[in-house]
């Protein structure tokens, strides 16, 4: 039921992914990002068993740092993207991971560009991606109102059609969706649509 | 489902007078959903040499990631481009290492031999070559395929012909499959030059 999609737009790459994290009937917490900061100029929206979400996200965040301080130059989007669908494809027949990526990045040279990364490692580059039940409804909106080259306020504009589609369709909807964005000024939260907010926690 | 149905694809290479074809759909899909209509089956070895992976698509780029760096290497060694015949010997070796957890992969070779003669050959999943003076197919719109492609079938057709040929037996092939389709890419080479070309078929 996790929900994460993703678009291109002019000169920057938007994601979206949902909060809740679930076992089985159990809502343990619903304001879970799923979205980690790769690098100062990428973002990883990751689906999946959560062990292995943050566990592989977070090998793949040490590895691009580590080629950072190693080389002295941070690796490109597309770089990053087929190292993580190495890492899956090594790891494929042997110690699968179950995790869905989208690789949202920004280069100076090439501009924005989000890779579809599959669970089982296959790669592709693309301008709108989903993955979960939550990407029938969010790909028909993307199919429907994307365009090459939208604005910041068109595509986040998109991104909560998409939302509104998920929360009305989906019959175990996430409650609470986190926005992040990717130009040429950096990967950073653009913002949270909450519809259902955490009980404060009780002082002792 | 079966594994080799995961992605859907169509791949057809055919041979001419002194030239030969090779086309594929566009489609990646996931099971029933589509993700992509732009992906790339079809990838050049040298000039006068092209692989088309069918099935599993992230075995079709692992097993390509492979290929090519064996041919860079040969190239390396040998100072020189590998033969069709020499290629295609080893992907069947590579194939059938793997031949007890095997790359869920048809691939289709073609290439211009010795005195730029045609050649073309296809292989299951575990290597069985399968050589034939005429035309070879795979994917999951291969049954369809042999049907369109023995029908159209004419020996020593120039390169036009031969382009509108592979196109009829591609898009009529695919429109009977749905998990192929969204369009053909198809490559004609002859001695002198490589004109690649995309289809507009039905886009569904």
């Amino acid at each position: 039921m996790e929900c994460v999609f993703g678009l291109v737009g002019n000169d920057f790459a938007v994601v979206a992914a949902d909060t809740s994290a679930v076992h089985s009937i159990l809502v343990h917490k619903s304001n879970e990002d799923k979205i980690m900061i790769l690098d100062s100029h990428k973002l990883v929206a990751a689906s999946g068993e959560s062990g292995d979400r943050v566990q592989f996200t977070e090998y793949i965040q040490k590895n691009v740092a580590l080629y950072q301080f190693r080389n002295g130059i941070p690796l490109t989007t597309a770089a990053a993207a087929n190292f993580t669908r190495g890492e899956l494809a090594t790891a494929l027949r042997k110690n699968p991971y179950s995790v869905n990526i989208l690789l949202a990045g920004y280069d100076k040279e090439t501009g924005p560009s989000l890779y579809y990364i599959d669970y089982i490692a296959t790669l592709h580059k693309v301008d709108k991606g989903a993955f979960g039940y939550g990407s029938y409804f969010s790909l028909a909106m993307m199919d429907r109102h994307y365009h090459s080259g939208m604005t910041v306020e068109e595509a986040i504009d998109l991104v909560d059609k998409c939302i509104a589609e998920i929360r009305s369709r989906l019959v175990v909807a996430p409650p609470n969706f986190v926005i992040k964005i990717v130009d040429k000024d950096g990967a950073r939260e653009y913002a949270w649509r909450e519809s259902v907010k955490d009980a404060a926690v009780a002082s002792a | 489902m079966s594994i080799f149905e995961y992605n859907g694809s169509a791949l057809v290479a055919m041979v001419g007078k002194n030239c030969f074809a090779i086309a594929s759909d566009r489609r990646l899909g996931v099971q029933l959903q589509t993700i992509a209509t732009d992906f790339q089956r079809i990838s050049k070895i040298h000039d006068r040499l092209f692989l088309g992976l069918s099935g599993l698509a992230t075995d079709a780029q692992t097993l390509y990631q492979r290929l090519v760096f064996r041919h860079k290497l040969y190239q390396l060694r040998e100072e020189r481009d590998m033969k069709p015949e020499t290629f295609a010997n080893l992907v069947s070796a590579i194939l059938y290492e793997k031949r007890f957890g095997p790359y869920f992969c048809q691939p289709v070779i073609a290439g211009l031999g010795d005195d730029d003669k045609p050649f073309i050959c296809t292989m299951d999943s575990i290597g069985a070559k399968e050589l034939a003076k005429d035309f070879v197919v795979a994917g999951t719109a291969s049954e369809s395929l042999y049907g369109a492609c023995e029908s159209m079938f004419k020996e020593d057709m120039e390169p036009e012909e031969l382009f509108e040929t592979v196109s009829q037996a591609l898009l009529s092939s695919v429109d009977r499959d749905c998990l192929s389709g969204w369009g053909g890419h198809v490559y004609v080479v002859t001695p002198t030059e490589v004109k690649e070309r995309l289809l507009k078929g039905r886009m569904d």
